[in-house]
């Protein structure tokens, strides 16, 4: 009944209050999105909570026959991967992957600063440095872990440079720093790039009235630029934070699985997923997706890094859609 | 550097160095960039007899490195192809998808939507391995392993995040009157959508299209759990897994040249369209 006569009314209010029309509209063109992400990402994370849960393989029952298939074990898992036998691998993975985050998000946060600072006080071949920035980025981590490898070699440029023969990529403390120097170099330009990003939107005469006031370089630095780029620099630092965490490619390729200094998080819940006991590995990768969650909400409640950004400035113009937006400030970087 | 210094002629002392210092960090920064990438192309020419040599240039230089990485039992040709319908049709799609959602996200009001982009960034900071655990299972069960769909559905969990990003970024950089002059003129949301809104973002798009692609082509993980079989592997895997003619020795000659094979196109490209990629990278971090 009702229907029929909401037709046109339905109609005229969609021009009065846009709102509601919007809302329609905005749930068809957001459901695409919604189902591939529900696919992709939804139900695996599910699917893995549950997984967590069993045990595969075959056990005998207790006529002595083999049974197979996914048996309930409830937490069993995650006690085993705490404290059971095995329980030193998981430490060893979480202090290793705490130990990278931790190192190479401050030496890239560093050397990226340092790298913006430079770029945005040079005024020629600055598009030259910046291209050039961008190529350690577009450099597969796969093939950077290689080239990295072949740079680490016994006999290799590294060792012929410091003139002394470290075996890199075996293990100890030398493979460590071997990952933490690929890391770096992959990611502390990417780090420079979005902070220069930033350094470019803070407007040039409150510089000025720092120097006319009489503060000195290091006054500058720590007073006005550090908190004008600390929400970029917040949410790049937040995207390495998480990258680092689930990282694989770059200690697999360099080092190699089953080397206890470099195994990450990743690479064991990796290796148990390959030897077919999905159950542990279910449970390491619910770990780790843990880890991250709690690592990207402290870090975000803490710092307050900002990532949805201005979304929140047309919030508070909401009842009536703004007739002028205030023009927002050119976002692509200038040469 | 010398022109510099002598078209200021104020300049000494302190200033002179303070004009100078500047071009000495991006020498270092430009250094530190492109030499170890540089160490890759060199040793790529190097004979592979000559493998261990450090010296700066490749004393013969020598394409026997790259004729043997497409020798026939390699299958490293096969790879790219692979590597090219996993990234380019994870692209399309992601773009197809994403660009919708963007449109919505950066151009409609409705409620919940801070929450709807949260969840959505949120997603594509789940850590890959436990998407794939669960997916890896499924996959063996629907006999999709060795599939190019195993491999472009768990890509789309972080590519459509991303390009989804970027692009609300773009959206919402244009002007709001575009639109709304087109519904004065009697278009419809959606005609104005089709006929105003995609064609003048289609630098966007195209941006958002780079910078997708390159993140599907780099993906590594997905590829090595989903498929077994080398004639389904992407060239990340690959390179990784090519085996030198000694046992454990590692073929670098042969890898450093599959390396520059896979990296110069992409280097090329962030090369050509190095503003808008930037432009594309910033777009959601930078306000």
């Amino acid at each position: 009944m009702t229907t029929t006569t909401a037709g046109p009314a339905a109609a005229r209010k969609r021009r009065r209050g846009d709102v509601q029309g919007s809302g329609r509209l905005a749930v068809t063109l957001l459901s695409p999105t919604f189902i591939v992400l529900a696919l992709v990402v939804g139900y695996p994370v599910v699917a893995a909570l549950r997984e967590s849960l069993y045990q595969r393989g075959q056990g005998l029952d207790a006529n002595g026959f083999v049974v197979q298939g996914d048996k309930f074990v409830g937490l069993r898992n995650y006690t085993d991967i705490f404290t059971g036998p095995n329980s030193h691998a998981f430490w060893n993975a979480f202090g290793n992957t705490t130990f990278f985050t931790v190192v190479t998000v401050v030496i890239e946060t560093v050397l990226g600063v340092a790298m913006a600072l430079i770029m945005s006080r040079a005024f020629r071949g600055r598009g030259f440095v910046r291209a050039s920035i961008l190529v350690p980025w577009a450099i597969p981590t796969v093939v950077s872990g290689l080239l990295w490898r072949w740079v680490f070699q016994a006999d290799g440029i590294a060792n012929a440079i410091i003139g002394r023969q470290v075996l890199w990529t075996t293990e100890g403390f030398h493979a460590k720093l071997a990952v933490i120097i690929a890391d770096t170099w992959k990611t502390a330009p990417f780090v420079g790039l979005l902070v220069l990003a930033g350094l470019q939107v803070i407007p040039r005469d409150v510089y000025e009235a720092a120097r006319v006031d009489g503060a000195g370089a290091w006054q500058t630095f720590w007073r006005i630029t550090l908190p004008m780029v600390k929400p970029v620099l917040l949410v790049a630092v937040l995207f390495r934070l998480l990258d680092v965490l689930r990282m694989f490619d770059l200690p697999v390729v360099l080092i190699g699985l089953h080397k206890d200094s470099v195994e990450t998080l990743t690479m064991t819940a990796y290796d148990e997923a390959t030897n077919l006991r999905y159950g542990p590995a279910a449970a390491y990768a619910t770990v780790l997706f843990v880890y991250v969650a709690v690592v990207a909400y402290t870090f975000v409640r803490l710092l307050g890094a900002d990532i949805i950004g201005e979304m929140r400035q047309p919030r508070a113009a909401r009842p009536v859609r703004p007739k002028r937006k205030p023009l927002t400030v050119p976002r692509e970087v200038t040469t | 550097m010398t022109a510099v210094a002598a078209s200021a002629p104020r300049a000494r002392g302190k200033s002179r160095t303070r004009q100078v210092l500047p071009y000495v960090g991006m020498a270092v920064v430009v250094i530190y960039c492109l030499v170890p990438f540089y160490w890759m192309f060199v040793s790529a020419f190097r004979r592979p007899e000559d493998q261990f040599e450090n010296s700066v240039l490749p004393a013969p230089w020598s394409v026997k490195n790259f004729s043997a990485v497409f020798k026939p039992g390699v299958g490293f040709g096969r790879a790219l192809l692979n590597s090219l319908v996993v990234a380019g049709l994870t692209t399309l799609i992601t773009l197809l998808v994403g660009t919708f959602t963007a449109y919505a996200l950066a151009r409609l009001n409705f409620r919940f939507k801070n929450a709807v982009l949260g969840v959505i960034i949120a997603t594509s900071m789940f850590p890959g391995i436990s998407l794939i655990i669960p997916l890896l299972k499924l996959f063996s069960d629907i006999k999709w392993i060795n599939t190019y769909q195993a491999m472009i559905l768990p890509t789309l969990s972080f590519a459509l995040p991303l390009a989804v990003w970027n692009l609300t970024a773009f959206f919402r950089q244009m002007p709001f009157e575009l639109e709304q002059a087109a519904m004065v003129d009697g278009c419809t949301r959606g005609e104005a959508f089709r006929k105003i809104i995609i064609p003048l973002s289609a630098p966007g798009v195209f941006t958002t299209a780079i910078i997708t692609f390159i993140a599907a082509w780099n993906e590594f993980i997905i590829a090595l759990s989903m498929v077994n079989k080398k004639e389904m592997q992407t060239a990340t895997v690959s390179i990784s897994k090519f085996t030198g003619a000694y046992g454990f020795d590692q073929p670098f000659g042969t890898q450093m040249a599959a390396g520059v094979i896979v990296t110069v196109p992409l280097v090329i490209v962030v090369l050509v369209f190095q503003r808008r990629i930037i432009a594309g990278l910033t777009a959601g971090g930078v306000k």
